[in-house]
């Protein structure tokens, strides 16, 4: 292969074709779902050694559910546009009979007895899931080591992380071991390590997608969100699991509109904003020349860029990491060896049963983010911290409304580094907070972004990313400019966008 | 600000962590250390901000008074790391200490 | 010595709410039942599940609300209450915190001077946790070895009612318990069973000397299952620390079990204890803001309450305050009454007579309330008729009323069957009479002579002849004209 721009995916391995690729082979009789299935496991089983993205792989039963996928379009009864195309998990989300960890050993025997409401929408349109993928421990990280059963690794580089939390995901796409998967974004856990894996990862906007099912780090920011190979795939999951869900009282009643009608109309005439206060910000020089080489790419495909200040996104980082882990405190109590879960057997009382079970049962991150937020909600510090975190939000909120009053999107790096060696950040809890400074804001705001590959680095030929920011509920046009952007610089689907593994 | 070790067996105790002496000390100076960074926004003049907890533009999520199917009894202890007379069993329940 | 003393009482009263299904999930609210069988993801705690709000228990707390004359919130939320405790199933509880749903009312009771106004501080909604069973031991909790959780009660609707410190001693608690219930009955928003749980009563109460403008050390009182050992309780407590004041001895903050059996309260939870319960903002539940229209709607559709139901009966039926109490303690006795009393055209304080002597007492007995009895209203009144009508007797009327009460025959059949009719027939009685004075013409003589004494002797030997069933008072009469005219 040339490693051309050029080399159309359509005659890709089918472990390298889009989902939307592989469903028009279903939909042309050309493919069947058991081939697809089949090439698609071999190439996971190639290349989990080394990016270890699985926690639980559930190949035998996606087989089964491939070969009735096939029985389905050859009678002409299929359940969707993609039936029998495979996915994955991370496994933050909970799946009825099939052990659902949240890379945590406290949850590590808990078979649930219901599917997210993600996954059901997934089901129901015939997709077939082929595991549960690694992450850090209750999302709480962005490197994937915090997983307490061992990290993935960056198929474009194994010293270095996949990012996280949804590492292992960002990791198998990247590699080829599945073509699209879902993740999670409380700060940035799909944005940061698809950037950091050359991927697209999109965080809707907050209540687009059902919560319910997906294991709760921080109930005001969690979302679920997509991860793919192509803009298009990203919109096309999006399109399956969006909507309003009765069982999440913070779901967004109303439409989903059809995200690839006009994907691709370009972004002549659209307003995009450079945040100002981003600017510097501790962004590597290779980083920084990509994003901006984005940017430049942007201006020649019609867009108009201009400067915009949003003074409040500077206390982002403050307002995230004491109401992310406030909440999570709180979320977290649920795991005391009652119901469910790990117990440490040999105490006497239930004060002492549930203190070991949770410091046994959890990694010092998640111990770390527990105390933290306990500390931030308890009674004498609420209102200097919880409660000021909460107007930091309202500030950030309010900044980007002024803001969308002259832009249509918000541009910036998703990472200010890319992909960094294991054991690099371990030891300083806040080095590796700080890494989340453009992706936390969004979060807090409830916005939608996506994360779009803007090729390697030439510091060190690792991928970045570009983020794109846009008004609740305007994935559309988030959409419109990331595929525009993505068809330009002809980096998806080449196979200079394969890691070299 | 620096927390103190009392504040740190304090919180501990709160959030039912059995913490080692090591992780005790540590966790009392990674916490200071990530609150310093928070104490930035100590400064900022937030009178008259209102506070946001929710970033979502809905209210009054309601559902109908219908009842829906429980889980099987077997079910619902099925992951239960003891069970007893169809009950979750757990040790002797004492007041905080 | 109560005068020199000054007792405050205020309330907290948990109720919950008669609702098809949960708080925040579709499981079937029910009492008892195969433990841990009326359970699902979300009322367990699983992780990844959310809770979403029971429109139906918005509704009853509204109604409450608005019975209680509160201010209806615009804007509320959820806050969570987190300190962990095995029978709550996510170690935090869904509740409301600075932003209660109903704020600021009141509830008007029965008192010496007329009526009494009980401030009510909130209304709010929140969920109930499940049940522990203590093994080992004495079955308390203190000297159990393990504990068994049933988390089929977890999650059921319960909504908080506070009041004020306005009540003043055990007994007007007992007065304000028994009115809210009956408020809670007539709104149909619960059970409201004490014994069952569905109505559970906690006391903050506290004495004072006479004139002092500070409360008193004030304490909680738990565990008082029925209204009656809500007064039990309050009359110990207030005993206790009145004596405590008199000896100068301290008295602690503190939470205090009544004991149903001993009557008396013992300390259970240490003065002072801390509680941080790091309440902030349920971000599962979106703020409830319930419109003008929906308030409107549920105010129109309100039944009478018991405080206007009491000022109608007083000017309606003319009744005492006392037997307006008396009635209108429960919405069904209200009911049944009117139900007898419209029924009846005579004065209706007949029928509260015939009620609150007679048939209390056979209920009593029986054990059952009013609504269960199987005399219906109309049948009472047609008993008192027949009274009126010289048809019987009271004393035998009490006879029928006790077999109407056991068979549920209605009372004419009754008095037919036991052949009770009064003969009040002139002629008939007459003749008696006659053969009564001919038989014991000394008597009469004395009778003649100015001695209305024996008068009674022949009315005796009448009613003999005829096997009781002469209406006394025309033997009474013609005897008197034949004898003494």
């Amino acid at each position: 292969m040339s490693g051309r721009a050029s080399t159309p995916s359509q005659e890709a391995p089918l472990q390298w074709r889009t989902a939307t690729e592989l469903a028009r082979g279903l939909e042309a009789r050309e493919l069947s779902a058991r081939d697809i299935t089949a090439a698609i496991i071999e190439q996971s089983n190639a290349v989990e050694p080394v990016v270890r993205a699985y926690l639980k792989s559930t190949h035998e039963r996606a087989l089964e559910s491939a070969v009735a996928a096939d029985e389905r379009w050859s009678r002409d009864t299929t359940l969707s546009s993609h039936d029998g195309v495979p996915l994955a998990y991370k496994d933050i989300f909970v799946t009825r009979g099939v052990a659902t960890t949240c890379g945590s050993r406290i949850l590590e025997s808990w078979i649930p007895p219901y599917d997210a409401t993600v996954v059901s929408r997934c089901e129901g349109a015939g997709l077939t899931s082929l595991g549960k993928l690694n992450l850090d421990e209750f999302a709480m990280g962005s490197s994937t080591e915090n997983s307490a059963f061992g990290p993935s690794r960056n198929p474009w580089n194994t010293d270095c992380v996949p990012g996280g939390s949804s590492g292992g995901a960002a990791a198998l796409v990247a590699a080829g071991g599945v073509p699209w998967a879902w993740g999670t974004d409380t700060g940035g856990s799909v944005r940061q390590p698809a950037s950091l894996c050359g991927i697209v990862g999109v965080k809707p906007t907050y209540g687009r997608v059902s919560r319910y099912g997906l294991i709760a780090f921080a109930s005001s920011l969690d979302q679920a969100g997509p991860m793919a190979r192509s803009v298009e795939d990203a919109a096309a999951l999006l399109q399956m699991a969006a909507g309003h869900d009765p069982m999440d009282a913070t779901s967004i009643p109303r439409e989903v509109p059809d995200y690839l009608e006009g994907i691709d109309e370009g972004i002549s005439g659209m307003r995009i904003g450079i945040v100002k206060e981003f600017e510097g910000g501790g962004t590597q020089p290779g980083v920084r020349s990509k994003v901006e080489d984005a940017y430049r790419r942007l201006e020649k495909l019609g867009a108009s860029l201009e400067e915009i200040s949003l003074p409040s996104f500077e206390h982002g980082i403050s307002a995230y990491y004491l109401i992310a882990p406030a909440e999570a405190s709180s979320n977290l109590a649920r795991y005391d060896g009652v119901r469910y879960g790990y117990r440490q057997a040999d105490a006497a009382d239930i004060v002492a049963m549930s203190s070991r079970t949770r410091a046994e049962g959890f990694g010092d991150e998640v111990k770390r983010r527990v105390m933290l937020g306990t500390y931030a909600l308890s009674a004498g510090y609420y209102e200097a911290y919880y409660g000021k975190a909460q107007k930091v939000r309202t500030l950030i909120i309010e900044d980007l409304e002024r803001a969308y009053s002259s832009v249509d999107l918000i541009v910036s790096p998703t990472s200010p580094t890319t992909a960094f060696k294991l054991g690099e950040r371990t030891s300083n809890p806040l080095e590796m907070y700080l890494s989340d400074i453009f992706t936390v804001p969004v979060n807090l705001a409830g916005n939608a972004a996506i994360s779009v590959p803007c090729g390697l680095s030439l510091d060190d030929g690792l991928p970045v990313g570009l983020q794109l920011i846009a008004p609740a509920l305007d994935e559309k046009t988030m959409f419109r400019a990331a595929y525009a952007f993505e068809k330009d610089l002809g980096w998806a689907g080449t196979a200079e966008s394969r890691p070299p593994l | 600000m620096v927390i103190e070790r009392s504040v740190v067996d304090h919180v501990a105790r709160l959030a039912r962590l059995d913490l080692s002496e090591e992780e005790r000390a540590r966790m009392g100076a990674e916490l200071s250390q990530i609150l310093a960074h928070a104490d930035r926004i100590q400064a900022l003049d937030l009178d008259g901000v209102e506070p946001t907890s929710h970033a979502v533009p809905v209210v009054n999520a309601l559902r109908q008074d219908e009842v829906k199917p429980s889980l099987e009894q077997e079910e619902s202890l099925a992951g239960a790391p003891a069970v007893e007379a169809e009950r979750f069993r757990v040790p002797r329940i004492i007041e905080e200490p | 010595m109560s005068g020199r003393y000054e007792t405050t009482v205020g309330l907290e009263i948990h109720v919950e709410l008669a609702t098809r299904s949960k708080m925040f999930c579709g499981c079937r609210v029910a009492f008892a039942g195969a433990p841990n069988s009326r359970v699902c993801p979300v009322c367990l705690g699983f992780p990844g599940t959310l809770p979403v709000a029971n429109e139906k228990a918005v509704e009853h707390t509204l109604r409450i609300g608005l019975a209680l004359g509160c201010d209806i919130a615009e804007h509320c939320l959820f806050h969570r209450k987190n300190y962990f405790y095995p029978d709550m199933p996510k170690n935090y509880q869904i509740s409301q915190y600075d932003s209660p749903l109903c704020l600021r009312g009141h509830l008007d009771i029965p008192s010496k001077t007329g009526s009494k106004s009980i401030g009510i501080t909130r209304v709010h909604i929140e969920e109930d946790t499940g049940k522990s069973q203590h093994v080992g031991g004495d079955g308390r909790i203190a000297s159990s070895e393990y504990s068994l959780e049933d988390f089929n009660r977890a999650g059921t609707p319960l909504v908080e009612i506070v009041t004020e410190p306005d009540i003043e001693s055990g007994e007007e608690a007992t007065t304000f318990v028994t009115e809210l219930r009956a408020l809670l009955e007539a709104l149909g928003v619960s059970d409201v069973r004490m014994d069952e749980g569905s109505l559970r009563v906690d006391a903050n109460i506290s004495v004072r000397r006479a004139g002092e403008i500070e409360h008193g050390t004030k304490v909680e009182v738990k565990n008082m299952n029925s209204i009656r050992s809500v007064g039990r309780a309050l009359a110990f407590e207030e005993e206790r620390q009145r004596r405590a004041l008199d000896e100068g001895s301290p008295l602690v903050q503190e939470t205090r079990h009544f004991d149903e059996k001993s009557g008396a309260t013992s300390s259970m939870r240490s003065k002072e204890h801390a509680f941080d319960y790091r309440y902030f903002p349920e971000p599962d539940l979106v703020p409830l803001e319930p419109s003008a229209h929906w308030v409107a709607d549920i105010q129109k559709t309100l039944p009478e309450l018991p405080p206007e139901r009491r000022q109608r009966f007083v000017s309606e039926y003319g009744l005492t305050p006392i037997d307006v109490g008396v009635l209108t303690a429960s919405s069904s006795t209200a009911a049944w009454f009117e139900d007898a009393a419209r029924a009846y055209a005579g004065d209706p304080k007949k029928i509260v007579n015939w009620i609150i002597a007679d048939l209390f007492g056979l209920l009593n007995v029986a054990g059952i309330e009013l609504s269960a009895c199987r005399i219906a209203p109309p049948q009472l009144a047609a008993l008192v008729t027949m009274v009126d009508a010289g048809t019987i007797s009271g004393t035998q009327a009490k006879v029928v009323l006790a077999e109407m009460f056991r068979s549920g025959s209605p009372p004419r059949e009754i008095v037919r069957a036991k052949g009770m009719e009064q003969v009040s027939d002139k002629g008939a009685i007459e003749a008696f009479i006659d053969e009564a004075i001919a038989e014991n013409p000394d008597v009469a003589d004395k009778v003649r002579g100015g001695n209305p004494g024996p008068l009674g002797f022949l009315v005796g030997q009448v009613m003999r002849k005829m096997n009781g069933q002469a209406n006394p008072k025309v033997v009474n009469e013609i005897l008197h004209a034949k004898l003494l005219s």
